[in-house]
């Protein structure tokens, strides 16, 4: 069952269109990657389906409900969670505040406590500066804040905007490792990569769009094999 | 000595009420950089509210103390009746405006409710009525002693309590993580399911509230409600919020102690810093007037406003973060 459709989705801001008429389907449970070039539209179409963009046309439907027009922090308590490009953490918050504003929806004390606990033996990192503020941390240990603080909230859509951005190779592992872990306990995940190969590896079908528009999409093995893919995402000759 | 002391009770008691209204003015700035300069009337709104309750209740055979109790309780709602009709009428409009624009506003909404307050309980001094009666107490046995008043020990000790609940709202509470939040990442605060709007008038009503409080202090300490009272008191307390830091907390008690003792200080010994026999030892010409009056000085008490101007310009040159301001740590 879809969880996420986009319908002949436009968005522009400042009279440049950047996303021109996309189709995407996300189903229940499905670990799925839209990757791209730098300024293809990918960031730009995942602010729209959390809320922080309205798209000039189109529609975007979650749960069958339409989105458009819902501000994120609704959209947000509907059960759908981005982690946002350069991760955005709130700086001047403990690791542990920035833990518990993940699960500003919830009320379930107990269950907010065990679900912190299971993210601090994800990330022992995060544990251990548990009292310190976000700000201190690396870039790969706001990352894992970042997504573990989206995790606090179940979501039942995990939006996750270039989790790999500006780590190093280690890191990249870690993280790829944690986002397939929480695809097989059942979170849909829609995952935005410039880092191709990689996503096409943990994902289950992918669509690659460029200059606003998707120009290729299916299966990820398959596009992983693609000769066009490989040539013109993979940097493989065909 | 007892002069010192004396000043430093009462520059104590005032610096309690200028940190409360400084708190108000650095949790709105904390939130959306605002310096909402209608705050000093909401305090002065409090005063306004509390004396008309007093009055009304006067000789009704309810006990004095209770009649203050409710007069505070009627002041709390009523101001905070007023920053949330603030900043959802006049403030959120702009939102998204020039920061020049709202800063503007601000201003006029300081006009707009000292005028208000002009057309309901007219522009002449109001005596605060005194229900309490001031006790005095003697700090040392000699006859020139410091003294201080139940009165002022009232205000410090309820000045701290409700600044120890503050921190506490916000350093400790879920809407206090919100607060925080909000005033770092409004839209990634967004995406956790926070609504920006709600806790910034949260944000507004606390403030408000807390101004209220210190709008009735302000009023049984001097022993009167003017419109206009509203008006330097926040102008002083927003100049303790920049000494301290603008944004933090700790910075706005801390200098709104500090302005209250600059003040009672200066207050206390200027006349003597500025007599002119003193002067005629340091500096040339003024042996004349010193010979004619030497109990006349160039500056009396009555300058003490000037002292909190003359500490916001110090700290705008030399340090413009405040005492305890510092930029937040944010590695990309």
């Amino acid at each position: 069952m879809s969880l996420l459709q986009l319908l002949d989705v436009h968005i522009g801001y400042g009279g440049i269109k950047a996303v021109k008429g996309i189709q995407l389907n996300v189903d229940e449970g499905e670990l799925v990657t839209l990757i791209g070039a730098n300024g293809a539209g990918k960031t730009t179409t995942l602010k729209a389906i959390s809320g922080l963009l309205k798209p000039n046309a189109g529609d975007i439907l979650y749960q069958g409900q339409s989105i458009v027009g819902v501000v994120p922090h609704q959209i947000a308590q509907k059960g759908l969670a981005l982690v946002p490009e350069g991760r955005g953490v709130f700086p001047g918050l403990t690791i542990e505040e920035n833990l518990a504003m993940g699960a500003y929806c919830r009320n379930d004390k107990a269950g907010i406590a065990s679900d912190m606990e299971i993210a601090y033996q994800r990330f022992p990192r995060l544990k251990e500066r548990a009292k310190q503020t976000a700000g201190t941390l690396s870039g790969g240990e706001q990352q894992m804040l970042a997504i573990s603080r989206a995790l606090m909230s179940r979501p039942r859509l995990l939006l996750l905007d270039e989790p790999s951005m500006g780590l190093s190779p280690i890191m990249v592992q870690k993280i790829f490792a944690v986002v397939r872990e929480v695809a097989a306990s059942g979170v849909t995940i829609l995952l935005i990569e410039q880092n191709a190969k990689l996503a096409l590896q943990v994902s289950h079908r992918a669509y690659v769009m460029d200059g606003g528009v998707i120009s290729f999409e299916g299966d990820s093995r398959s596009l992983l094999t693609d000769p066009r893919v490989r040539e013109a995402y993979l940097g493989e000759a065909a | 000595m007892d002069i010192f002391l004396q000043q430093l009770v009462n520059g104590l008691t005032l610096g309690c009420v200028y940190a409360v209204v400084a708190l108000g003015y650095t949790m709105v700035y904390g939130i959306i950089q605002l310096i909402n300069f209608a705050h000093g009337e909401v305090v002065m709104i409090g005063a306004m509210v509390a004396m008309s309750v007093i009055l009304g209740l006067a000789g009704s055979g309810v006990p004095p103390l209770a009649i203050v109790l409710i007069a505070v309780l009627a002041a709390i709602p009523a101001c905070m009746a007023v920053g949330y009709l603030v900043e959802r009428v006049a403030y959120r409009p702009l939102r998204s405006a020039p920061r020049l624009a709202p800063l503007i506003t601000a201003i006029g909404v300081s006009m707009i409710l000292q005028h208000l307050a002009l057309l309901i309980w007219g522009r002449n001094y109001i005596p605060f009525p005194q229900m309490v009666k001031t006790q005095t107490f003697a700090l040392s046995n000699s006859e020139t002693a410091a003294t201080i008043t139940n009165v002022q020990i009232a205000i410090m000790l309820l000045s701290i309590a409700m600044m120890a609940g503050l921190i506490t709202l916000v350093y400790r509470t879920r809407i206090g993580i919100a607060m925080r939040a909000v005033s770092q990442r409004p839209d990634v605060a967004g995406l956790m399911g926070v609504s920006s709007n709600s806790v910034i008038s949260f944000t507004f009503v606390v403030g408000a509230g807390l101004g209220a409080i210190a709008g009735v202090m302000i009023g049984s300490y001097y022993g009167i409600a003017h419109y206009q009272m509203g008006f330097l008191l926040g102008l002083k307390a927003f100049c303790a919020a920049v000494l301290g830091g603008i944004g933090n907390l700790g910075g706005a008690v801390l200098g709104g102690i500090l302005i209250g003792l600059i003040e009672a200080f200066g207050a206390g010994y200027m006349g003597d810093l500025t007599n002119v026999c003193t002067l005629n030892k340091f500096l040339p010409g003024f042996a004349g007037l010193c010979g004619a009056n030497s109990n006349m000085a160039v500056f009396g008490s009555s300058y003490k406003d000037v002292f909190a101007f003359i500490v916001l310009i110090l700290v705008l040159v030399f340090r413009p973060q405040g005492l305890l301001g510092e930029r937040v740590s944010d590695r990309a």
